[in-house]
């Protein structure tokens, strides 16, 4: 197998608390050495001088749509979007159709993964059969075909018995349980976050108690089983605050947010542009804000794209009968870079851990660090170049985003994935 | 003066002097309604659409003689015959309805924003007749027109608005027009009816009708809708007359020239009594009458016209 010679980058690796000039030497898809110097006559030279480079990243939350969806997304296309946005590894929802409840579905998507996929694929499995949240999935042996973690994914686990026993019984093969927090009669028909614009709109709202009361029902339940909970996508300043006194008292409960949650308000609503409805909703600059602080201290421990592709025509429609959800896998670097590195809310190095050490961490992938033996995912960053977002461009199958004509500061350049280079944005030489 | 817009969609866009042109181009073509022959040729040549997904007697039959009135083709097409029932999505009817150069489509929708939905891929001029819970804006202008008729200006007004905000368009618009002219806007109601943060729109909010009336130059009472709505909202609507419902003892707490004012249709003995809706303050029908007048000024200010011309 090729060798790859990284040389001259900035080497970031949260996990080993490394941040300076270095070269890393890939050999047999595994990171060989890493130093000052270093030279190998068989290694392709890849020059990544004025580059950060980075473990691989890890998207925890996405959507692949296969099976049931292929005209939306496909594990292939996914994956290759996953690639040209930085991705190296992705976590996949089961809300498939079939949904992923089963060996046979899991299999499926690794199948699929190996053989078509550019970057590494860990399914997700259903935490109840049909995602129906009526019984227990046969998480065991989910778990022993290859599954990272267990979730109803869109469908919040409603009954507080059940969420109990999912986080006591996957607990026995130390997966977590990731939940979407909300409260789905409190919810209702909302299509929005309540509040002023809502009202505006005359848009039925979302209120932010809806995903709060399923937050704090999670976290009791957390501390009741001891069981490792994962709140997906949180999006509230209530939410933010729970979380933290979850993490005050110790509790096993971790939590990521998505980048349009960091990035965009409820006010965009106001043109009815249905790439803005997504579950949870866009929320107000306060919930912004509060965001914002939980990434700075720590309180959020991961950036997750929820990547989620709709067919245009479907999403073309009155904004109440539009489905939820926007892709994100190529834009969620841009935007991390943009708004959180660039903005000087957080350091590089924290956002970097955001994608790479703390989902590893959280759902258990031997990844995410640059250790020398490691598997040899890497991605290169270019901070300075900026990048105008065009839907048109995309490597997904869907054009469903709100940063369509956005320019943002910073990007993923180059994309290794077991020492294989599968997306470079400009020819390598 | 003409109206630089290509569509009607809502309230909240229009400035102060657009909402004035409109009001004041209805005036003048309100004597047209009164003539024998009451039909003017402005919009010959011109097609208008009208494109309900809702039911509707009063708005749909006033724009179709405003139309009329004023010389244009106008037809109508209801959702019950359309191919919205073989599954057709908005767009595609719109794009349809465009490939037969319509020059106005007036759209009724139960969805907030489809008349923006239209009106973005549309090259005929859009005219929102109400969508969801989002805007009415020619109910509030045939609102304000009546206003300015019986008391003649806006400004500094007490107007009270009763009933189900949460849901109304109407009221929004209203609220929008009101504040915008200057009159004091207060809104009462079940507070399961209010919704979020709506004093940010200017308007005082109360929980009593009498405190709300107190003092009042117009009210305005909205249609409770229970039969459609999940039942979380009210107890029952004897519990809402009883609270909220509109009778003459009530009445006297606001002005003595008070105007007493309701979109239609009315529930008599929900939200209002019958003897106050029949009443000597009651300008109801006026309301109606003023619809087309001001429809007229709408479909014909959007086509280019000037209200110069209509004056002369």
């Amino acid at each position: 197998m090729k060798k790859l010679l990284v040389k001259g980058g900035r080497v970031i690796d949260p996990a080993n608390n490394l941040d300076e000039h270095l070269d890393l030497l890939i050999a047999d898809g595994k990171i060989a050495q890493i130093g000052k110097q270093l030279e190998d006559k068989e290694a392709q030279i890849i020059d990544a001088r004025e580059l950060i480079v980075a473990p691989g990243f890890i998207d925890m939350h996405c959507h692949l749509r296969e099976p049931g969806r292929e005209d939306e997304e496909t594990i292939e296309s996914g994956c290759r979007a996953a690639a040209a946005g930085g991705f190296t590894s992705v976590a996949c929802m089961p809300n498939t159709n079939p949904p992923n409840d089963s060996q046979s579905v899991t299999e499926f998507i690794l199948k699929q993964a190996t053989q078509k996929g550019l970057v590494n694929v860990y399914p997700i499995g259903a935490a109840t059969k049909g995602i129906l949240g009526e019984e227990l999935a046969e998480i065991g042996e989910l778990k022993e075909t290859g599954i990272v973690a267990v979730s109803d994914d869109g469908h919040p686990i409603y009954s507080s018995n059940l969420m109990r026993k999912a986080l006591e019984y996957a607990g026995m093969f130390n997966l977590p349980v990731i939940d979407h927090c909300e409260d789905r009669e409190l919810s209702a028909y909302g299509v929005m976050n309540e509040g002023y614009y809502s009202t505006l709109l005359g848009l039925p709202g979302i209120p932010a108690a809806a995903e709060e009361i399923m937050v704090a029902r999670n976290i009791i339940l957390s501390s009741l089983t001891n069981g490792q909970l994962h709140i997906a996508h949180l999006s509230t300043k209530g939410s933010v605050e729970l979380l933290r006194w979850a993490k005050e008292h110790g509790l096993r409960v971790t939590a990521e947010v998505t980048p349009h949650h960091f990035t965009l308000t409820d006010k965009e609503v106001c043109t009815y542009d249905t790439n803005t409805k997504m579950n949870p909703p866009l929320r107000t600059a306060e919930d912004v804000e509060f965001i914002l602080q939980g990434i700075k201290d720590g309180t959020i421990d991961v950036i997750a794209s929820d990547h989620a592709p709709h067919r245009g025509d479907e999403k073309n429609v009155e904004y109440a009968d539009a489905p939820f959800g926007i892709v994100g896998l190529e834009t969620a670097v841009p935007l991390a870079l943009d708004r959180l590195v660039t903005k000087g809310e957080i350091s590089l190095s924290r956002m970097i851990a955001m994608f790479t050490v703390n989902p590893a961490t959280i759902l258990k992938l031997e990844r995410g660090t640059l250790s020398p033996g490691a598997a040899a995912d890497v991605t290169l960053l270019n901070l300075s170049e900026v990048v105008k977002i065009d839907v048109n461009s995309f490597q997904s199958k869907s054009r469903n985003s709100p940063f369509h004509g956005w320019d943002l500061k910073g990007r993923a350049v180059l994309t290794i994935v077991g020492g294989n280079v599968v997306w470079s944005s400009k020819p390598i030489t | 003066m003409p109206l630089n817009r290509k569509d009607l969609l809502g309230i909240e866009p229009l400035s102060v002097e657009e909402v004035n042109l409109i009001l004041d181009t209805a005036k003048a073509f309100k004597e047209v309604s009164t003539r024998d022959i009451k039909k003017v040729p402005t919009l010959r040549g011109k097609t208008i659409i009208n494109l309900f997904f809702e039911p509707s007697t009063r708005t749909r039959t006033s724009f179709e003689i405003a139309g009329k009135r004023l010389s244009a083709d106008i037809l109508n097409i209801s959702a019950s015959t359309s191919s919205v029932v073989k599954g057709e999505t908005l767009i595609d009817t719109a794009r349809n309805l465009e490939a037969m150069y319509p020059d106005i489509i007036i759209i009724r929708h139960s969805r907030a924003g489809a008349p923006q939905l239209l009106a973005n891929i549309c090259r005929a001029s859009v005219i929102n007749a109400g969508d969801g819970a989002h805007e009415h804006p020619t109910q509030a202008l045939l609102d304000a027109f009546t206003i300015r008729e019986n008391k003649g200006q806006i400004k500094g007004l007490k107007v009270a608005i009763i009933g189900d905000i949460l849901h109304s368009r109407v009221a929004r618009s209203n609220i929008h027009l009101l504040t915008k002219l200057g009159a004091e806007v207060r809104i009462a109601g079940p507070a399961t009816y209010i919704p979020v943060e709506i004093e940010k729109l200017g308007v005082k909010v109360f929980h009593h009708i009498d405190a709300a009336l107190e003092g009042c130059d117009v009210v305005m009472m909205l249609r409770i809708q229970r039969e459609r709505q999940d039942k979380s909202y009210l107890p029952s609507l004897r519990e809402y007359f009883n609270l909220f419902g509109l009778t003459p003892e009530r009445l006297k707490r606001a002005k003595k020239d008070v105007i007493i004012m309701h979109p239609g249709p009315l529930n008599r003995g929900v939200e209002i009594s019958s003897e106050v809706a029949d009443g000597p303050y009651s300008v109801i029908l006026e309301q109606v009458t003023n619809g087309v007048a001001v429809r007229m000024a709408v479909l014909y200010l959007l086509m280019g016209g000037k209200y110069e011309e209509v004056v002369s």
